[in-house]
């Protein structure tokens, strides 16, 4: 131990403490972790007695992998009895509608789970990871020799809980902007109540986005799609951290509908200068033979660009929130990994800082794919004579 | 998942996090010569970095 007599020594001496305030600390992590360690080979050991019982790491990656999945019931929160071993939920149903050589329709309740068969109309299902399979009355599921099930799938419309997000989302957004613009009309172009908050991110939008990108001329056109995908996503984006664990944003099927749009858009607002710019992107300035040798292999490339703009797209925002999600959730999923004091409070910190990352990461996120699909639209309602405008600025500059 | 796969994912990732980190420099250095710029930089920058970005996660889901 270190005391200070004299005040010369004082700074010298708290350095000294800190010093020894930061090795007392080292050394308390370190044991903590040991002794986290030694408790985890201990569960491991204990339930390697019980054939067919998982380990808590096997776990907490299943109840991951189900979470990023979309479901046909919306689970709030559930629970195991230690005793029984069985798992109790708490949610609500969905409705299942399916289509197999007719429409059936029940209650997603009657799955029990995944534990249920139900019987629709002389025809039996049963959910197989979240998946939904027309079975024989015991609820047989056929597999091949790579443990996928080989019964035969109907085609699935249910309303499930990303589906149902969706259209809470939309509802949502018509109430919020409905509202914004009535208020313009009632009060003198003044936005009332949570119309304020909004009026500055549509305007950022149409000024930063849609008339830097788009231009000045064009740009209404496209103002209606950049608004709805922007506040769409942010919404979804922001529903995604909240404790209703719906991830709809990292679902592939949902980004690849927002960039079939964008791409359904670019394609058919394409001006001729577009179409030019990717059949004959040299123009005149190349003698006929010189170009057929260079458009062997330019004019494929312009035309997988087309594709490979709205593919990026969709796998940057699903590949964002899925990794967040994965994140966040395995940091929470320390606690039960640690199984000491350590866990709780380390669990706390980096999800909390991790959710602070994610917020801006949900923001940021729909800027961009706003932001890129402007973009993409400036590019194909872009005439010859403003891109010659553009360039002449560029040089002027 | 089988070693080479994660040794090539780790490398492209290394390589979108470098991109990444000089496109945020260059923006800065940008900036603090032309701050009046600011916006138009911040833009160019994010787009860049998005376009790496979405690299990076290629290499990962190939990976």
């Amino acid at each position: 131990m270190y005391f200070c007599t004299d005040f010369k020594d004082t700074v010298i001496c708290s350095k000294m403490q800190r010093k020894t305030l930061i090795r007392l600390l080292s050394v308390l992590l370190f044991i903590g972790s040991f002794s986290a360690v030694a408790q985890d080979e201990h569960t491991e050991d204990a339930k390697e007695v019980l054939p067919g019982s998982k380990t808590k790491k096997e776990e907490i990656k299943e109840f991951i992998n189900h979470h990023l999945m979309d479901s046909h019931d919306f689970n709030l929160f559930g629970s195991t009895d230690e005793e029984t071993g069985e798992t109790h939920h708490y949610g609500f149903p969905l409705p299942v509608i399916i289509w197999d050589e007719g429409i059936h329709t029940f209650m997603s309740s009657k799955f029990h789970h995944g534990e249920n068969v139900v019987e629709s109309n002389g025809n039996y299902y049963k959910l197989y990871h979240s998946k939904i399979y027309r079975t024989d009355a015991e609820g047989t599921i056929n597999y091949d020799e790579k443990h996928h099930p080989t019964n035969v799938r109907p085609l699935d419309f249910s309303i499930t809980k990303s589906v149902l997000m969706m259209l809470v989302t939309g509802l949502l957004l018509i109430w919020l902007f409905r509202s914004l613009a009535k208020s313009y009309a009632k009060n003198g172009s003044i936005p009332r109540g949570i119309g304020r908050f909004f009026e500055p991110i549509v305007l950022y939008i149409r000024d930063d986005i849609a008339i830097a990108n788009i231009g000045e001329h064009k740009y209404k056109k496209y103002m209606p799609f950049l608004l709805t995908v922007f506040f769409f996503i942010w919404f979804l984006n922001m529903f995604g951290l909240t404790p209703l664990g719906v991830n709809v944003t990292g679902n592939i099927a949902v980004t690849t509908a927002l960039a079939i749009l964008v791409f359904l858009i670019t394609t058919f607002t394409g001006t001729k200068d577009y179409w030019k710019h990717i059949f004959d992107p040299l123009g005149d300035g190349m003698p006929w033979a010189g170009k057929i040798l260079i458009y062997i292999i330019l004019v494929p490339i312009e035309i997988l660009g087309m594709f490979i703009k709205p593919f990026a797209l969709l796998i940057r925002l699903y590949a964002n929130m899925t990794a967040g999600h994965v994140v966040l959730m395995s940091l929470i999923g320390l606690i039960f990994i640690f199984k000491s004091w350590i866990g709780g409070p380390l669990s706390f910190g980096l999800s909390f800082a991790i959710s602070l990352i994610e917020l801006l990461v949900a923001l940021l996120q729909a800027y961009i794919f706003t932001m890129l699909a402007a973009l993409y639209f400036g590019f194909a309602s872009e005439t010859h004579a403003e891109h010659e405008a553009h360039e002449g600025e560029i040089q002027h500059l | 998942m089988t070693i080479p796969s994660i040794v090539g994912a780790g490398l492209a990732v290394i390589g979108a996090g470098i991109g990444i980190g000089m496109i945020g420099g260059k923006a800065m250095e940008a900036i603090a010569r032309q701050p009046e710029a600011y916006g138009k930089i911040q833009t160019a920058m994010l787009i860049a970095a998005a376009l790496i970005e979405g690299i990076g996660f290629a290499a990962i889901f190939a990976g």
